[in-house]
């Protein structure tokens, strides 16, 4: 009890010190690996050497982006970038509504929790192991689906190989591993539905696809709405770690987005700042997109994050 | 009550009801397939895999690619350092969340606004790969442990989750008389507050721990020294660029080119099984959580 006078009358204005003592940590940590690479942007306006460091490498301006813009990799790494994403976007925003308005109509309790737990499984497989499930599946030589296909007679397809196959791999693939677990966010919210609504709906003659159309479809809608914007604003994100590992010779007309040529040429190929350059647009892209997105959705509803 | 709902149940919506069930049962057979056909196939003879389109059972039981995992030893070294990885990982991970939620939680805390706004700001825009890429490089981590245990040590995310779990599920009246007993917020966390939240706990545990056993992205770019290498690191080699291991030279002398390619598909499917295992068994321990812990983050995302 001392103890804790003596503490107040020291930090009169701190009556929770342990609060801020606790906060040290994280904040320190931001600052360093959120907030850092946030300073080192501004090598995307400079001729980046690593003999010079970051501070005193020679000013460029915007220089390494007219490089980009200018290049033909611009144009062929934003469109491959925006294929893959709007691909995902448009496949893989309704579909766990869908699927979570599936299980929300089960009946069968036991039915319902086994089928939801066998849909969250590939959620927890490593993006490596995914891509070499796709091969297994997909190989031009004893793939399971050309073994399908022979077996109704018809031609094998080598679908890693082929541009025009390759953005349905990647994104039925991502449907595959993301659909259950996308469910989870509506199951969790139908569950706040009051379940008097269906039983009035359905004396007043409801049918099933009325009563999901005007209750339970309404009930998830701010769910819905939070969670489009924020994929939105991943629209030149695509999850390029899983395209790096799907990338071969033959798909890189379709499979180089903007983040995978970041990655060969800042990592790969040491060209520091063109590609920080690069990788800045991309982030400045997403920034403005998700913003924007959020500004649309509070005028048209009003649901947004912030 | 319940006779007027029976009455109201048409013809329509019984064969709703019907269609519903065939739906979801095929959607959930097809999700279970690709899996079951790994597991399938690691027990199975490489060269009668594919005789029958759909395998459904093992076909020409065999367990030799598991037999040449156990020999392996870049697998293994693969493993141990994956599991070093993951649980001093999460423990940075969890103890880091914890350090930034809880306050944050606490309607005593002063600049909660700017504070708020100093974490989740980082969710929306970052530096990008490259300057962190160099940030690591300065800091003299890459290449050391260190590089897979500290960054990444909160997701703004999973904070949020935890401070919603916190603000919702312990009263508030709990921790006042605490406070006027003379305990410190520090003792309050670890004494009251903890004990009370394993739910969150384990969703922390398990998100973390997944991210941090599945992830080979950093792992790639920042060690060059195989015997750090994470166990994605090695399957990416085995089931992606297709490599012959080192260790298993001795089948290039003993064995004829088919066997070796034979070998090589068996050490696929059984890699992925006895890499995905972990993870398999620890899920059903935290699965009952995650509704919740969802819920929760959900509510004031």
């Amino acid at each position: 009890m001392t103890n804790t006078n003596t503490k107040r009358r020291l930090m009169p204005r701190f009556k929770h010190p342990w609060l801020y003592i606790m906060l040290i940590l994280p904040v320190i940590y931001f600052l360093i690996f959120c907030y850092g690479p946030m300073y080192g942007i501004v090598i995307a306006f400079k001729n980046y050497s690593p003999v010079l460091g970051v501070f005193k490498s020679p000013w460029v301006g915007m220089a390494q982006f007219t490089r980009y813009f200018q290049s033909n990799y611009f144009m062929e790494t934003l469109i491959n970038t925006l294929r893959l994403s709007l691909y995902s976007l448009v496949v893989g925003i309704p579909l766990p509504i869908i699927l979570a308005v599936m299980f929300n109509e089960l009946k069968n309790k036991r039915f319902k929790a086994i089928s939801q737990t066998i849909s969250y499984v590939p959620n927890f497989i490593s993006v490596v192991v995914v891509v070499g499930m796709v091969l297994f599946f997909t190989s031009p030589v004893d793939g399971v689906f050309n073994t399908v296909l022979s077996f109704f007679h018809m031609h094998k397809v080598d679908f890693m190989g082929s541009t025009s196959i390759f953005p349905h791999v990647y994104v039925w693939s991502g449907v595959w591993q993301g659909v259950g677990w996308g469910t989870l966010i509506y199951t969790a919210a139908m569950s706040g539905i009051p379940q008097d609504q269906y039983e009035a709906a359905y004396l007043d003659g409801a049918t099933k696809m009325q009563t999901i159309w005007h209750i339970t479809l309404p009930s998830i809608k701010p769910t819905i709405v939070i969670n489009s914007i924020l994929a939105a604003g991943g629209v030149l994100g695509a999850d390029f770690q899983k395209i790096l590992l799907m990338q071969n010779d033959m798909n890189l007309p379709v499979s180089e987005v903007i983040s995978t040529y970041v990655y060969k040429l800042g990592v790969v190929g040491s060209d520091f700042s063109f590609s920080t350059a690069i990788g800045l647009f991309n982030n400045i892209v997403n920034f403005v997109v998700l913003i924007a997105v959020n500004q649309i959705a509070k005028k048209v509803g009003d649901t947004s994050l912030w | 009550m319940v006779n007027l709902k029976v009455k109201a149940e048409t013809k329509a919506d019984r064969t709703f009801d019907v269609v519903n069930v065939i739906l979801v049962a095929i959607i959930t057979l097809l999700l279970l397939y690709p899996l079951w056909f790994v597991v399938m196939a690691s027990f199975s003879n490489p060269r009668e895999i594919f005789k029958t389109p759909l395998l459904l059972v093992p076909q020409g039981f065999n367990l030799e690619g598991y037999k040449m995992i156990f020999t392996n030893k870049d697998i293994w070294t693969g493993m141990r350092n994956s599991v070093i990885y993951t649980v001093l990982g999460t423990l940075v991970n969890l103890v880091m969340t914890t350090l930034a939620a809880y306050p944050l939680s606490r309607r005593e805390l002063k600049g909660k606004g700017p504070l708020t706004f100093f974490f989740t700001f980082t969710m929306f825009f970052s530096g990008g790969l490259i300057p962190s890429y160099l940030l690591n490089q300065m800091l003299g981590i890459v290449n050391t442990v260190w590089v897979m245990v500290i960054p990444g040590a909160i997701s703004v995310y999973n904070m949020i989750i935890m401070r919603t779990y916190f603000v919702q599920s312990i009263p508030t009246e709990l921790e006042e008389s605490a406070y006027l007993d003379g305990a410190s917020d520090m003792q309050l966390l670890i004494k009251i507050v903890l004990p009370l939240s394993t739910p969150i706990i384990a969703v922390m545990t398990m998100f973390y721990g997944l991210g941090r056993w599945n992830s080979y992205f950093d792992a790639m770019i920042y060690l060059s020294n195989r015997s750090l290498f994470p166990l994605q690191l090695i399957l990416r080699e085995i089931l992606i660029q297709n490599q012959t291991l080192a260790n298993n030279s001795q089948l290039l002398t003993t064995n004829t080119m088919d066997t070796i390619s034979q070998s090589k598909e068996a050490i696929k499917y059984a890699s992925i099984v006895i890499s995905t295992l972990p993870i398999l068994v620890l899920y059903p321990i935290t699965a009952k959580y995650f509704e919740k812990g969802i819920m929760l983050g959900s509510v004031k995302g």
